[in-house]
C-alpha cells in the first residue's frame, strides 16, 4: 500500500505540526508515507476566491505529483473537499475535461485523516495519551462536504486521558471562510467571537479541530482574547503518547501542550 | 374614529420595500453598519434560534424526508428542462379556466398590466397578500404612482408598511423588530389610516395581532381588487396556490371582485400530483410545521365563488438569464421557504437589508446578482457574502447547492474584474510561487524574513488585506520550520536530527 | 414583438444546451406516504396539537346513548355553540338539516341560522356579522391534522368558512386519509380547494406563534 501525505498548502507552511503528526501517528500504526514534494496546493483557496483558472493549474500539479498513490491521506476536511467534491466540476464548466477525469480519479483515493483510520485502517484507538481535557468543534467542510460524522469524536474518546467537553453551536461555522475572513472581516470577526466565547465556557485547556485554517482563525481570536486556550490538530493530539507529549517538532511553542497550567473557564463576555 | 371616505383617500406611510437597493454600498460596508446594531442582533438571533430548531424536529421526525427533497429537485430540474412547454400549458388551462392570462418581460411591464387591470375595475385601492414577486418589481410604487392606494396585509408586512420600514426576512420580513417596537408602530402610524389601534394596546403579540385584524377587516370588506402572487402553478390543470398562515391570503383571494396574480415563470410545477413534494417540505422548512394553516388553491373563475375577474401576470424579470446559466439555474428552483436564512451565520449577524435585495440571505446571495448582473458594488460583494459553511444547502429543501452557486458567482465577478486588479495580481503571484514544490520550498525557506517582519510590526508588508484580520485576532507565529523541510531534513539525518521545538539552531542549519 | 412572444423566446434560447430529447419526467419519487396504526386518532391528536378543538360524536341518527358514549353530531355542535355563546350561524344551503338540529330555536340561547346559496347570497358584510359557520368537509390528513375543503356540497363558497370567527368543521372517520400524497390523489384540482390546519396563526412577532389573525380565530373539528 502506497500512502502520500498531503499536508496541504497552509499545513505545509504556516502549520506544519498538523502534517507532520498525521506523519507520526500513521508510522506509528504501521503505515509507510510518502511525501511527494512536488504538490503545492489544491487550489481551493483561488477557486474560492473566483480564479478558477489559476486554482485549476494548481488542481493540475497536485494531480500529477500524488499520481501512483494508491491512499492519500491529508490532514484537512476543507482540502480533501475540495479535491473530492469541487475541483472536477469547475474543471469541466471551463472545460478541462481531462483534468476533471484525473481529478474524479485523485478524489477516490484522497481522504481526511478521520475518515483514513477509521474506514481505510478500521482504527479508532491509535494508541494515544492526552491527559487534558479537549472540546471538538467539527469544521464546516470536514462535516458538510465530507460527511466525517463522529470519526473524529470516535478517535478522541479512545484518547488515554483525554476528557472531551461538549461544545454548544459546534456545528456553527467559525466565521473563517478563507477570503472572507477578510473580505468581510466584521462578520467573520462576529462569529469569530462567538465561537470563542462558546470553546471558552467549555472551560477546556485545548480546542481540537481538524482543519489548521479553521485553527488559525479561532485560536486567534482566542490569542488575542488572551484565553489561555490552546489550539491543536486533531492529528497532534493522536500523535501525542505517554513517551512523547511534545507531538511535533516545528511548532509554534503555544501549540506544545505540556506543560501547561490548567486554565480556568471563563463568562462570556 | 375614521370616516370611510378619509380612509380611501389615505395612502399607505410605506410603499412597503423602503429604500432597499443601495447598489454604491456593497455587503461589507452594509454589514458593518448592521452588526453595531445590538438591538437588531438580539432580535434576529432569538428569532433563527427559535426557527431552526422548529424546522429540525418536523424534518427530523419525517421518514421520507431525503427522498422528499430529491424529488423537490428532480421536478423543478424537469420544469426548468422544459420551461417553454409548461409555461404554454399553463397558459392555456388558465384560459380555460375563465382566466386572462398577460405575459411581462420585466418589472415596468408587468407593473403597467397590473396598473392597467386596476385602473380598468375603477378601483383606487387594492389589498395584498405577501409575495416576494411583487416586492421584486416593486409593484406598490408603481401603483402609487398611478394614485393607487395599495395595503400590504400580511401582519409582517404591514408592520414593514406602517413603519416605512424595508423587509429583512423572505417568511418574517418584520424578523428585525421586537414587539415593544411593533407596539410603538401600531399606536403612531395605524389610526391615520384606517381603523386605529386601541389606546390600551400591550405589546402581548396575541394583541397586536388583533390590532391587526380589526384595522385590516374593514379593507378585506370593502376591497374590490386584490394582488397576490403564488407558491405554485400547476400546468397540467391552472391551478394556482398560495400558501400562508394568517388568513389575510384567502380574504384577498376570495372577498374582491378582481383578482391578479403576479407569477414568477419559474414557479410552475408539471403536475397536480407534483404538489404532494412541496405541500410537505415548503411548511416544514418554511415555519417549521407538519402543514401551514392556510393553502388555498384556485383555478380561473369559479362561477358564484370568489373573484370572477381574474388575471394572471408571468414574469420574466431576469429569470431567463438565471435559466441561461447551465450552473446558475438550479436556483430557479428555489421555493421561498427560508430555511437557507434561518441557519445562515452571516444572516443571523447581518439581517435582511444587508443585502440590499428582497431576496435576502444566501439565496439572494445567489438570486440577486443573477437576476440584477454583477454590475453594482453591491451586486459585486454579494457572492463573497458567504464563509462557505454549507449550511444553507444542508437545509434547502430542493437541494440547491448554494455554497457551489456562490463560487461560480465568484468566478463570474473575478472574470469581470479589469485586467490590473490588485487582488488578482496577488493571487496570481501566489500561484506562481506555489506552480512547483521547488518554488514553494523557496519562498518557504524567505518565510524567516517575513516572521522577524511580523513580530516587529504586527504585519505583513505586501498583503494589503492583512490588517482587517489583524484588528480582531492574532498573526500566528510563523513556524521555525515547514513541513517540507522538516521532510527532507529527516531524510538526510534522520527522525532524531529534525528539528525539535524551540531548537533553533537546527532551522538555521537548514536555511 | 409580444411580451410573450419575448419571453417564450428567452426561454428557449436559455435551454438551448439541453438535450430536446431529455425526458420529461426525470424525477426521484423515493418517498412514501406515512403510515399510521390509527389514522383517525392520529388525526385527532394532530388536529389538536394545532390547538383547533377536536370533538368525536357518533353518526347523525345516533343518540347520545347508541353512539358509543359519543353525542351526536347535532349534539356535539349545540354543546360547540352552547359553550362558544354564539347567537348565529351560516351554513350552505345544502348542508344536512340533522346537524343543526340540536341548536336552540327560541328562548335566551336560541341561535339564527342563516343560509347561503345561490338564491341568497350573503353580503360580506352580512357574513361578517354571523358568529360562526358550520360545514361538512372533502378530506382529513392523519399526518398533518389538515381539513381539506373543495366548497362542494355542505361546505359553501370559500368565503363562507373564512369571515365568521368560529368555525365547527364535520369530517366523517372515513374520510381521513394518512398523509399528504393520499390527499393529492383524491382531490379534484379543478375545484377550489381550502386547506386547514388549525386556526389562523401568526409568527410574524419574534417568531412567537399566536392563534388568530384574518381567518377564523376558533376552529372545532367534529369527527364523526
Amino acid at each position: 500500500m502506497r500512502v502520500a501525505i498531503f499536508p496541504t498548502c497552509l499545513g505545509d507552511a504556516m502549520f506544519p505540526r498538523a502534517p507532520i503528526a498525521t506523519v507520526r501517528v500513521l508510522e506509528r500504526l504501521g503505515v509507510e508515507v510518502d511525501f511527494p514534494s512536488a504538490q503545492t496546493c489544491c487550489g481551493q483557496m483561488h477557486f474560492n476566491t473566483g480564479y478558477a483558472d489559476d486554482g485549476l493549474d494548481l488542481a493540475a500539479t497536485l494531480v500529477d505529483a500524488l499520481a501512483g498513490f494508491d491512499h492519500v491521506v491529508g490532514p484537512s476536511g476543507s482540502c480533501v473537499g475540495s479535491i473530492r467534491h469541487q475541483s472536477a466540476d469547475i474543471a469541466r464548466r471551463r472545460g478541462r475535461t481531462s483534468l476533471g477525469d484525473a481529478i474524479d480519479d485523485l478524489a477516490a483515493r484522497t481522504f481526511e485523516l478521520s475518515e483514513f483510520l477509521v474506514d481505510v485502517l478500521d482504527v479508532t484507538d491509535v494508541g494515544a495519551s492526552f491527559p487534558h481535557s479537549v472540546t471538538y468543534h467539527p469544521t464546516c467542510h470536514s462535516m458538510r462536504m465530507l460527511g466525517v460524522g463522529d470519526r473524529p469524536v470516535q478517535l478522541l474518546r479512545a484518547v488515554r486521558g483525554l476528557h472531551l467537553r461538549e461544545l454548544q453551536a459546534a456545528d456553527e461555522c467559525c466565521g473563517f471562510g478563507g477570503t472572507f475572513a477578510l473580505k468581510n472581516a466584521a462578520v467573520s470577526s462576529a462569529m469569530g467571537a462567538d465561537k470563542a466565547r462558546h470553546v471558552r465556557n467549555t472551560g477546556a485547556e485545548v480546542l481540537v479541530a481538524g482543519d489548521a485554517s479553521c485553527l488559525l482563525h479561532i485560536g486567534g481570536v482566542l490569542s488575542r482574547q488572551e484565553s489561555g486556550v490552546r489550539v491543536m490538530h486533531l492529528a497532534e493530539v493522536l500523535a501525542a503518547t505517554d513517551a512523547r507529549p511534545d507531538v511535533a517538532p516545528g511548532a509554534d511553542p503555544r501549540g506544545a501542550v505540556p506543560p501547561m497550567a490548567p486554565v480556568p473557564p471563563r463568562a462570556a463576555s | 374614529m375614521t370616516s370611510r371616505s378619509g380612509r380611501s383617500e389615505a395612502q399607505p406611510p410605506g410603499a412597503g420595500h423602503g429604500a432597499l437597493h443601495h447598489p454604491e454600498t456593497d455587503f461589507p460596508h452594509a454589514a458593518a453598519a448592521a452588526l453595531a446594531d445590538s438591538q437588531l442582533r438580539a432580535n434576529l438571533a432569538h428569532a433563527t434560534a427559535t426557527i431552526r430548531d422548529k424546522r429540525a424536529a418536523v424534518v427530523g421526525e419525517h421518514p421520507s424526508w431525503s427522498g422528499l427533497r430529491a424529488a423537490g429537485a428532480g421536478i423543478k430540474d424537469d420544469v426548468l428542462a422544459r420551461l417553454d412547454t409548461h409555461l404554454t400549458e399553463l397558459e392555456r388551462r388558465l384560459q380555460d379556466a375563465g382566466a386572462t392570462v398577460h405575459w411581462a418581460v420585466d418589472a415596468a411591464d408587468a407593473n403597467r398590466i397590473v396598473t392597467d387591470v386596476v385602473t380598468a375595475t375603477g378601483a383606487r385601492e387594492v389589498v395584498k397578500v405577501k409575495s416576494m414577486t411583487t416586492q421584486e418589481i416593486e409593484l406598490n410604487e408603481a401603483l402609487a404612482e398611478a394614485g393607487i392606494a395599495a395595503w400590504e396585509t400580511d401582519l409582517a408586512e404591514l408592520i414593514v408598511q406602517l413603519g416605512d420600514d424595508a423587509p429583512s426576512h423572505i417568511l418574517v420580513p418584520a424578523i428585525h423588530r421586537n414587539r415593544a417596537e411593533v407596539r410603538e408602530i401600531f399606536l403612531d402610524r395605524m389610526a391615520a389610516v384606517g381603523v386605529a389601534a386601541p389606546a390600551d394596546l400591550t405589546d402581548a403579540p396575541a394583541e397586536l395581532a388583533a390590532a391587526a385584524r380589526a384595522h385590516l377587516r374593514e379593507k378585506f370588506l370593502t376591497a374590490r381588487v386584490a394582488v397576490s402572487g403564488a407558491n405554485f402553478a400547476v400546468a397540467e390543470t391552472g391551478t394556482l396556490s398560495v400558501v400562508e398562515s394568517e388568513g389575510n391570503g384567502r380574504m384577498c383571494l376570495t372577498l374582491p371582485e378582481t383578482l391578479v396574480t403576479v407569477v414568477g415563470i419559474e414557479k410552475v410545477v408539471p403536475t397536480w400530483r407534483d404538489l404532494e413534494v412541496f405541500l410537505q417540505t415548503l411548511p416544514r422548512s418554511s415555519t417549521g410545521e407538519r402543514m401551514n394553516p392556510y393553502t388555498s388553491f384556485w383555478n380561473g373563475v369559479h362561477p358564484g365563488d370568489g373573484p370572477q375577474d381574474v388575471h394572471v401576470v408571468l414574469l420574466d424579470n431576469g429569470r431567463t438569464d438565471v435559466l441561461a446559466d447551465q450552473v446558475g439555474r438550479q436556483a430557479l428552483r428555489c421555493i421561498r421557504c427560508s430555511a437557507c436564512l434561518n441557519v445562515c451565520p452571516v444572516y443571523e449577524r447581518t439581517g435582511g437589508h444587508t443585502y440590499g435585495s428582497v431576496y435576502p440571505g444566501p439565496i439572494g446571495a445567489v438570486l440577486t446578482p443573477q437576476l440584477r448582473g454583477t454590475d453594482s458594488p453591491l451586486d459585486k460583494s454579494l457572492p463573497f457574502a458567504s464563509s462557505l459553511c454549507g449550511a444553507c444547502e444542508e437545509v434547502c429543501p430542493v437541494a440547491i447547492e448554494i455554497p457551489d452557486l456562490l463560487v461560480h458567482l465568484r468566478t463570474r465577478v473575478a472574470d469581470q474584474a479589469p485586467r490590473f486588479d490588485p487582488q488578482k495580481a496577488v493571487f496570481r503571484a501566489l500561484k506562481t510561487v506555489m506552480a512547483t514544490g521547488d518554488r514553494l520550498a523557496a519562498a518557504e525557506r524567505g518565510t524567516g524574513l517575513a516572521r522577524r517582519i511580523l513580530s516587529r510590526s504586527g504585519r505583513v508588508a505586501g498583503i494589503p488585506m492583512l490588517p482587517s484580520w489583524t484588528t480582531t485576532r492574532d498573526v500566528p507565529d510563523l513556524p521555525e520550520q515547514s513541513f517540507r523541510a522538516w521532510w527532507e531534513q529527516r531524510e538526510r539525518v534522520g527522525d532524531a536530527g529534525a528539528a525539535i521545538d524551540g531548537d533553533d539552531s537546527a532551522v538555521e542549519d537548514d536555511s | 414583438m409580444s411580451g410573450r412572444d419575448v419571453v417564450l423566446g428567452r426561454v428557449r434560447a436559455a435551454l438551448a444546451d439541453l438535450d430536446p430529447d431529455r425526458p420529461a419526467d426525470t424525477a426521484p419519487r423515493e418517498y412514501a406516504s406515512q403510515v399510521f396504526d390509527d389514522e383517525v386518532a392520529h388525526f385527532c391528536t394532530m388536529v389538536a396539537d394545532y390547538r383547533a378543538t377536536v370533538h368525536r360524536a357518533g353518526s347523525a341518527g345516533d343518540t347520545v346513548e347508541d353512539g358509543g358514549g359519543q353525542p351526536t353530531i347535532a349534539a356535539a355542535i349545540a354543546d360547540i355553540m352552547g359553550a362558544e355563546e354564539a347567537r348565529s350561524v351560516v351554513v350552505a344551503h345544502d348542508l344536512p338539516e340533522e346537524f343543526l338540529a340540536g341548536l336552540p330555536v327560541q328562548g335566551d340561547h336560541a341561535i339564527t341560522v342563516r343560509r347561503d346559496g345561490p338564491d341568497a347570497v350573503l353580503t360580506n358584510r352580512e357574513l361578517d356579522e354571523v358568529d360562526a359557520v358550520v360545514t361538512t368537509a372533502r378530506v382529513g390528513i392523519a399526518a398533518t391534522g389538515t381539513v381539506v375543503l373543495d366548497h362542494t356540497a355542505g361546505q359553501g363558497r370559500r368565503a363562507l368558512s373564512l369571515v365568521p370567527d368560529l368555525h365547527v368543521c364535520i369530517v366523517f372517520a372515513t374520510q381521513v386519509v394518512a398523509d399528504v400524497p393520499d390527499a393529492v390523489a383524491v382531490l379534484d384540482p379543478h375545484r377550489p380547494q381550502t386547506w386547514i390546519s388549525g386556526p389562523s396563526a401568526t409568527s410574524d412577532i419574534e417568531l412567537d406563534r399566536v392563534e388568530g389573525v384574518h381567518g377564523p380565530r376558533r376552529l372545532h373539528v367534529v369527527v364523526a
